[in-house]
C-alpha cells in the first residue's frame, strides 16, 4: 500500500525513528554501545560507559542537576544487596537506564537504574583453589554492542548478553593455579576488549591482552616482563623474568587522537625481595603506551624502579590537556605524584603528595630515586609510605572546571622485613613481610585535591580513618568519596568542605559514578555488600526546573 | 575526682614485632628450599622435630601469621602469644592444623587464604609453621610467679582496676574487658600496658582485621551549652562520635554540633608506676589475669 510514492512501511520508520529521536521511548530502547558512543561518552552524560566514565580516565560527570546548592538534600533512592561478602570494589556501568555491576567471587549483573530491581544475575562458578591475593573482588565490567565482559579470579576472558546475561563466549587467559587471575574492569576499545592480569603476589609472568569483542579470539598479548632478545630483558637478573610480576590489574586510559592505550603496571616479584632480580625490572611499576591494535610498545615509562616495596604503579593514568600540553598525570602509590608527556612519555614532574621517606634525591630526568637505606632488611626497617602505598587501587578524579586532581591518600608506615623464601608455582611470593610501623600511628586518610600543573596542595579534607573509596567530580561543583566507616560524602569541589553525608553501614571500597535516568540524576556507589543510588526528593526537582 | 588514679586500661594491641629481636640465626633460612614431602594425610604433622622444616615455617609464620601474632608468635595487635604451653583453640599438631585451615568462627581468625594477608599456605607449609610454632613455645605452662587469689583482691579492691574494666561480667566499663588478655597476651605485654597505658592504644592493624574499631583514644568535647564532657571513644566516623565517660555515661554526638571536640592518644587510664603498684603486686595481677585467661 502506498501514499503518493511512499509505503506505509517507510511512514512507520519514519514515525518510529521520531519517536525514538525525541526520547519517548526511554530507557527501554537499549541501543548498542558502539565504540563512537564510547568514544563520545562526554556527549551522553546520563550514561556511565566505562569504568572511569570516560577514556581519559577522569571520573568526571558533566551532570549538574545535584550541586553544591543542593547537595544537603540528597536522599537514598535505592539499595541493591548483592548478596556477596568481602570486599565490593566495582564500579557499576550505566547505559540508558540499565545498570550493571559485578560482585565478589565473579558475580555479574544488571538492574533496573531508577529503582535497583534486578533485570539478570551471573554467576561464574569458580573452582575451590583459586589464588586471589587481596580479596575475591572485581572492579567491574566492559561494555561493548550487546556484550558486557567480565575478567574473572580463574583467569578467564567472559563475554555476556547485556540483555540476559547469558555467556556469549568464556576463554581461558592464563593458568589460575599459577596464580593468573582478573579483578581489573576491562576496557573496550574499538572491536577489542582490553585486560590485564593480577598476580604479582604469585610470580606470574605478567601480560596486557586484546581480545576481540565478537569471538573472545585473542588479538594481541603484551607481556610486561619481556622474553630472551626483547628490550627490557637485560634488566632481570638470570632467569628471574620468568616469574617478574609485574602484573597489570586496573584499567588503562585510551588517547583516539594517536591509537594509543596507556596502561599502568604492577610490582616485580617477589614483591618485597630485590635479591635475585638485579636490574630496573622492566616493565614492573611502569606506565606502558601500547598501539590499541598491536599491542606494540610505542613508550614506557617507569616509576619505581627495582621495587622492593610492593609499590604497584597501577593507579589510574589520567589523560589531561593544560597549559597548551598533553599530559598524563598518576598519584602513585610510591607518594609521588608524576606528570608526563603524552606524546614522549618524558616526565614534566614529580611532586610528593603524602608522607614518603624512601627518596631523597632525583635523577637526570626528575625521577625521584630510592635510597639504598630503603631496602627491606632481617631486622626489619621503616619505610613510608607502607607497603599499601600513598594511594592504591581507589580511582582518583580529574575535574575539567576545578582543573584539580582528586586522590584519596594515606600516610602510613611499615616496617620490611626480608623473609626469603623460594618461587613454587601458584604459592604466595612476596620475599618480605611488612608490619605497621609505630612511628606513623595512627594511620592517617585524606581526600586531595591538587593542582596537576604545579603539583601544588590545593585543600585536603582528613577522614577519621584511611579510606580505600575512590573519588567522583560532578559539574555539578561536587566531590564524592566515601569512607571506611560507611560514610557517603559530598563535598564542595572548590574548597572540601563537605557538604551531605549519608551513614551506608559498610565499608567503601569502590568509586562512585553519577548518570541520569528520566532527566533525574543519581550518584551511585558500593558499600559494604550493596549498591546504592541517592538522588534529589521530587520536590528539589521540581524547583529546580 | 576520685576514680582518677584507678582508671586503668590494657590495650588490646599488646606489641607492635620487635623485629630486632630476631635472631640472626634465621640467616641461614636464607638457604632453606621449602621442604615439602607429599603427605598422604591431613592429621599427622611429618616435621615433627624437624629444625629446618621449623625454619621454612617460621617464614611462612613471618608473611601470613605475624601481623596479628607477632614476629616471634609472641603475640600482637589482634592475636595472641602463640609461644604460650596452653592455647585456647588447639593443643594437637592436628587441632592446630585445623585452626589455622579453617579459622575460628567468631573471632578474627581467618581461614588459610581467605584473609587480606598472606596468600594461602599448602599444607606442608602449615605443617611447617605448627613445627615452628612447636619449637618456640614454652615446654610447659609454668606456675605464674605472683599469688593470683592476692592479684584478684587488688583487682577490686586497692588496685582500683575493676573500676574501669570487668572480668567475667564483674567490674567497670570504661575500659576494655579484661577476662581474655591473661589468656592472649604475654606477661610482658600486660606489664608494659599497666606501666605505659598511653605508649599504645589498641588499633585495628589493617581493615582487613579490623574487629571492631575502637581504639580507647581519649576523647574531650564542649558541647554546644558550653558543658566538657571527657571520655574514651566507643566509636566515630568523620561525622558522629559516641563515647563514655569516667561515670560510665555513653555519650551520642554529632561532631558539628559540637563547640569543639578534641582526640588524644594519651590513656585515659592513669599510669601505674611502682609507686602505685608495686613490682610484687603487679606480678599477683599478671597471675590472677593469667589463672582468668587459662580458663
Amino acid at each position: 500500500m502506498t501514499l503518493r510514492g511512499v509505503t506505509v512501511r517507510e511512514i512507520f520508520a519514519h514515525l518510529l525513528t521520531i519517536w525514538l529521536a525525541c526520547g519517548l521511548f526511554t530507557p527501554a530502547t537499549h541501543a548498542q554501545v558502539t565504540f563512537e558512543r564510547l568514544l563520545n561518552s562526554r556527549k551522553e552524560p546520563q550514561n556511565w560507559l566505562t569504568y572511569s566514565g570516560d577514556y581519559s580516565g577522569s571520573r568526571f560527570s558533566a551532570l549538574d542537576q545535584i550541586g553544591v546548592a543542593t547537595a544537603h538534600n540528597l536522599t537514598a533512592k535505592w539499595v541493591y544487596q548483592t548478596g556477596a561478602t568481602g570486599k565490593l570494589e566495582t564500579t557499576p556501568l550505566v547505559i540508558d537506564g540499565t545498570l550493571y555491576a559485578t560482585a565478589q567471587d565473579d558475580r555479574a549483573f544488571a538492574l533496573d537504574a531508577r529503582t535497583g530491581r534486578p533485570i539478570w544475575m551471573y554467576q561464574h562458578q569458580l573452582p575451590g583453589d583459586i589464588r586471589p591475593c587481596c580479596g575475591r573482588v572485581n572492579r567491574g565490567l566492559a561494555i561493548l554492542g550487546d556484550k558486557v565482559f567480565l575478567g574473572t579470579l580463574d583467569a578467564h576472558v567472559i563475554a555476556l548478553d547485556s540483555k540476559t546475561g547469558n555467556v556469549i563466549w568464556d576463554i581461558v587467559a592464563g593458568d589460575y593455579q599459577k596464580g593468573y587471575s582478573f579483578t581489573v574492569a576491562p576496557l573496550a576499545v574499538k572491536n577489542l576488549v582490553i585486560i590485564g592480569v593480577s598476580g604479582g603476589e604469585y610470580g606470574v609472568r605478567g601480560f596486557i591482552d586484546a581480545y576481540d569483542a565478537a569471538t573472545g579470539a585473542r588479538q594481541w598479548r603484551f607481556y610486561t616482563v619481556p622474553g630472551p632478545g626483547e628490550p627490557g630483558h637485560e634488566t632481570w637478573e638470570g632467569d628471574s623474568w620468568k616469574v617478574g610480576g609485574a602484573p597489570a590489574w586496573n584499567s588503562g586510559t585510551y588517547d583516539a587522537a594517536t591509537n594509543q592505550i596507556f596502561w599502568p603496571t604492577g610490582n616485580p616479584a617477589p614483591s618485597n625481595r630485590g635479591e635475585g632480580r638485579a636490574g630496573d625490572n622492566l616493565f614492573s611499576n611502569s606506565l606502558l603506551a601500547l598501539n590499541a591494535d598491536t599491542g606494540k610498545m610505542n613508550w614506557y615509562f617507569q616509576f619505581t624502579k627495582h621495587d622492593e616495596h610492593d609499590w604497584d604503579a597501577t593507579q589510574v593514568p589520567v589523560i589531561l590537556d593544560a597549559g597548551g600540553k598533553h599530559l598524563i598525570a598518576q598519584a602513585n602509590r610510591n607518594g609521588y605524584f608524576y606528570v608526563i608527556d603524552r606524546a614522549s612519555g618524558k616526565l614534566v614532574s614529580a611532586n610528593a603528595y603524602g608522607k614518603t621517606t624512601w627518596s631523597d634525591s632525583k635523577d637526570a630526568e626528575g625521577r625521584p630515586i630510592a635510597k639504598k637505606e630503603a631496602s627491606p632488611t632481617l631486622e626489619g626497617h621503616t619505610v613510608c609510605p607502607g607497603a599499601l602505598g600513598t594511594t592504591n587501587f581507589m580511582a582518583p578524579a580529574y575535574d575539567r572546571q576545578t582543573s584539580l586532581f582528586y586522590v584519596t591518600a594515606r600516610d602510613q608506615c611499615d616496617i620490611f622485613s626480608t623473609a626469603p623464601q623460594p618461587y613454587e608455582a601458584g604459592h604466595a611470593y612476596y620475599g618480605s613481610a611488612y608490619f605497621p610501623s609505630e612511628e606513623a600511628e595512627p594511620y592517617r586518610g585524606f581526600l586531595k585535591a591538587i593542582d596537576p600543573t604545579t603539583g601544588e596542595l590545593k585543600w585536603k579534607f582528613e577522614h577519621t580513618s584511611p579510606t580505600w573509596s575512590g573519588v567522583l567530580a560532578t559539574a555539578g561543583g561536587l566531590v564524592f568519596t566515601g569512607d571506611a566507616e560507611g560514610n557517603f560524602i559530598a563535598l564542595d569541589a572548590a574548597s572540601g568542605k563537605p557538604l551531605w553525608h549519608f551513614q551506608m553501614g559498610g565499608a567503601v571500597y569502590a568509586a562512585p559514578i553519577a548518570f541520569a535516568v528520566d532527566g533525574k540524576e543519581y550518584v551511585a556507589i558500593a558499600a559494604g555488600s550493596a549498591i546504592y543510588a541517592f538522588g534529589l526528593p521530587e520536590r528539589n526537582l521540581k524547583t529546580s526546573q | 575526682m576520685s576514680k582518677k588514679k584507678t582508671e586503668c586500661f590494657l590495650p588490646s594491641r599488646s606489641a607492635i614485632p620487635n623485629v630486632i629481636s630476631i635472631s640472626l640465626s634465621i640467616l641461614c633460612m636464607m638457604m632453606v628450599v621449602a621442604i615439602a614431602p607429599k603427605l598422604t594425610a591431613d592429621d599427622r604433622n611429618p616435621y615433627v622435630g624437624d629444625a629446618k622444616a621449623a625454619r621454612a615455617g617460621e617464614y611462612e609464620f613471618r608473611i601470613n601469621c605475624a601481623l596479628c601474632h607477632g614476629l616471634g608468635a609472641h603475640g600482637g595487635g589482634r592475636g595472641p602469644d602463640l609461644t604460650r604451653a596452653q592455647k585456647k583453640h588447639a593443643h594437637s599438631d592436628a587441632e592446630m592444623f585445623q585452626v589455622i585451615s579453617n579459622g575460628i568462627p567468631g573471632t578474627v581468625m581467618p581461614a588459610n587464604g581467605t584473609n587480606g594477608q598472606g596468600v594461602g599456605m599448602t599444607d606442608a607449609e602449615i605443617w611447617q609453621i605448627i613445627t615452628y610454632i612447636r619449637s618456640v613455645e614454652a615446654k610447659a605452662s609454668g606456675n605464674p610467679a605472683g599469688n593470683a587469689a592476692h592479684g584478684k583482691e587488688l583487682f577490686y579492691g586497692d588496685a582500683n582496676c575493676s573500676l574501669c574494666h570487668m572480668i567475667e561480667g564483674k567490674g567497670g566499663r570504661v575500659g576494655p574487658d579484661l577476662t581474655a588478655v591473661g589468656g592472649s597476651r604475654t606477661r610482658a605485654a600486660i606489664i608494659d600496658s599497666v606501666r605505659n597505658p598511653s605508649r599504645r592504644l589498641a588499633w585495628g592493624l589493617t581493615e582487613s582485621t579490623k574487629e571492631f574499631p575502637q581504639e580507647y583514644e581519649t576523647i574531650t568535647v564542649v558541647t554546644a551549652d558550653g558543658k566538657q564532657i571527657k571520655g574514651v571513644a566507643l566509636n566515630e566516623d568523620n561525622f558522629s562520635v559516641q563515647m563514655i565517660d569516667a561515670s560510665e555515661q555513653i555519650h551520642l554526638l554529632e561532631k558539628d554540633k559540637l563547640r569543639s571536640f578534641q582526640k588524644s592518644r594519651e590513656s585515659f587510664m592513669p599510669q601505674y608506676n611502682s609507686d602505685i603498684l608495686s613490682d610484687k603486686d603487679l606480678e599477683d595481677v599478671v597471675a590472677y589475669l593469667a589463672s582468668v585467661g587459662a580458663k
